[in-house]
């Protein structure tokens, strides 16, 4: 145990030094991966955005019923009990007559003449059912329960209604924003492969530069792990250098945004939000960062060591 | 004990060339065992099977009892550790002084700074080479340089010593001062082999001499001198 404890610690010492009289062979592997991982931090906070934006344009989709005078409160709270129990729905607001005015009275504090009007002809305005879908593909799912016979005898004509030219534009959103994110998925992927052939080859030339040290460790009795692991090492430093510059380039991307832009929005980019989720995941992000460019490294690395240690098979 | 039965080893990509051919060898604990021959003849073949650089073509080898058909590639590492082995153009790492290159073998095995700071030098002592710990190999001459990889053979105290013509680039001086240290670890109780084609070594050493010829023995005898 003790021994492996020394191994181990003379692995992570001898890796280090490597890496410090390597450094001008090391900065390109770093520079490569430092691309890759601002991009794959990029693309998960670009992601994240979309996901917010979607969400708060779909949290204002809702669907309205109105019901017709003759309607009871009874048969009104058992109507919207029974919607309460839709698995689709995530929220339902019942408003009687009377609250509905009122609220009808705060959207329009600005018009007084809308406000006489309602008031003066003995409160035209029914009473309503907000609800609100969980999935903008359930809207219709809900309409198709809110028609059936023994509830469409209930509202008045044109109820139910709701919103459907804002579920058009938000189809459309979401289309885009998965093309995107396959595009995202797809950039990462290729980066990530042009990533780890550099660092192969970074390692490679290590290697071939120590090829008789190493063939002199193999005589001498060196397990594959003590002349892989400062190998290792090396591309572990490498990954975690990168990840530290990855996540302070958008750190400065985004101080740099925020004094150069006065619009909190670029389109669907809602970048106050982007720099809320920076902020409020950083030390996540920074660890995401950090571990994508360890298993980068490790894996080229692995490779790029197997060859120059391998045992004679014949 | 060393042992090898009727052992073949072909080399593929040099059309088929046989460098042993059916070799059979014993070789006690504790025996001092010449093995000479011209260049060529398979001298360095037979102990690059020994540490498994290479692997036979056919027979069987045993060393210290390890059975090289049983032995695994993750094994070879501490098949290694237990044979010393010392090379003809020394194998030194250059950026390494005498003291870090002796320490070197300690130290893939795991053995404390402190236990190598003790052990280092007195090894060192052994081949005479104590007030040299903080030279470097460019700094040593070539009998300088091979007791260096002596005593980084012998530093693990291994039960078998293979030194592959330890004094093919030396002048006779440093090539006795080489054999003389050889001679001493072997009176400590190390199996020592020895390949060599230098025969007035072989004639003043009296020792077992083992006589490759082709890739086959054709003579092995003790207390022999040698004459081409």
């Amino acid at each position: 145990m003790k021994r492996r404890l020394i191994t181990l610690l003379r692995i992570i010492h001898t890796g280090t030094v490597n890496f410090i009289r390597n450094v001008s062979l090391a900065i390109a592997a770093i520079a490569v991966m430092v691309v890759t991982l601002t991009i794959v931090l990029f693309s998960v906070i670009t992601n994240a955005t979309f996901t917010n934006t979607i969400a708060n344009i779909t949290s204002k989709i809702d669907v309205s019923v109105f019901l017709k005078d003759s309607t009871t409160e009874a048969q009104a709270v058992s109507f919207v009990n029974n919607i309460k129990k839709q698995p689709n729905v995530t929220k339902v607001i019942y408003l009687n007559k009377q609250q509905a005015l009122q609220a009808y009275i705060n959207q329009n504090q600005g018009n007084q003449d809308l406000i006489t009007a309602a008031t003066e002809t003995g409160n035209p305005i029914p009473a309503t059912i907000e609800i609100f879908p969980s999935n903008l593909n359930d809207i219709q799912g809900i309409k198709t329960y809110l028609v059936k016979p023994q509830y469409i005898g209930l509202q008045i004509s044109g109820s139910p209604s709701y919103n459907g030219s804002k579920k058009v534009a938000i189809d459309n959103i979401t289309h885009a924003t998965d093309v995107l994110r396959k595009i995202g998925i797809i950039t990462i992927a290729v980066f990530a492969i042009i990533c780890a052939l550099i660092i192969f080859n970074t390692i490679q030339m290590a290697i071939f530069n120590r090829r008789e040290e190493i063939q002199i460790m193999r005589l001498l009795g060196a397990s594959t792990g003590y002349i892989r692991g400062p190998f290792i090492v090396e591309s572990i430093i490498y990954g975690v250098l990168a990840g530290i510059f990855s996540v302070l380039i958008i750190n400065s991307a985004f101080l740099a945004a925020s004094g150069a832009l006065q619009a909190s929005s670029l389109g669907l980019l809602d970048i106050n939000y982007a720099n809320q989720y920076f902020d409020g995941h950083f030390w996540q992000l920074l660890t995401l960062q950090i571990a994508i460019g360890i298993i980068i490294g490790t894996v080229s690395s692995v490779i790029a060591t197997r060859r120059y240690l391998k045992f004679k098979t014949h | 004990m060393i042992l090898l039965d009727r052992v073949t080893k072909k080399y593929p990509k040099a059309d088929e060339q046989t460098a042993l051919d059916r070799i059979s060898l014993q070789v006690d604990p504790k025996e001092f065992v010449i093995v000479i021959g011209q260049s060529g003849a398979g001298k360095t073949t037979l102990l690059k099977l020994l540490t498994r650089e290479e692997r036979p073509t056919s027979g069987k080898i045993i060393v210290g009892g390890v059975d090289y058909d049983k032995l695994k590639d993750k094994d070879i590492p501490l098949l290694r550790r237990k044979i010393g082995v010392v090379f003809q153009d020394f194998k030194l790492l250059p950026n390494k002084t005498v003291f870090e290159n002796v320490a070197y073998a300690l130290e893939i095995v795991g053995i404390s700074n402190r236990e190598i700071k003790h052990t280092v030098p007195k090894v060192l002592s052994i081949v005479n080479l104590k007030d040299k710990a903080n030279a470097y190999p460019r700094q040593l001459s070539g009998g300088e340089r091979q007791r260096v990889a002596i005593a980084r053979a012998i530093v693990r105290q291994p039960r078998i010593l293979v030194a592959d013509e330890p004094t093919g680039n030396l002048d006779p001086k440093h090539a006795w001062d080489v054999i003389n240290v050889l001679e001493k670890i072997n009176r400590f109780g190390t199996t020592v082999l020895l390949t060599t084609h230098n025969q007035d070594i072989v004639n003043k050493l009296k020792r077992r001499v083992v006589i490759i010829k082709d890739g086959k023995i054709v003579s092995d005898k003790a207390n022999s001198g040698y004459k081409s």
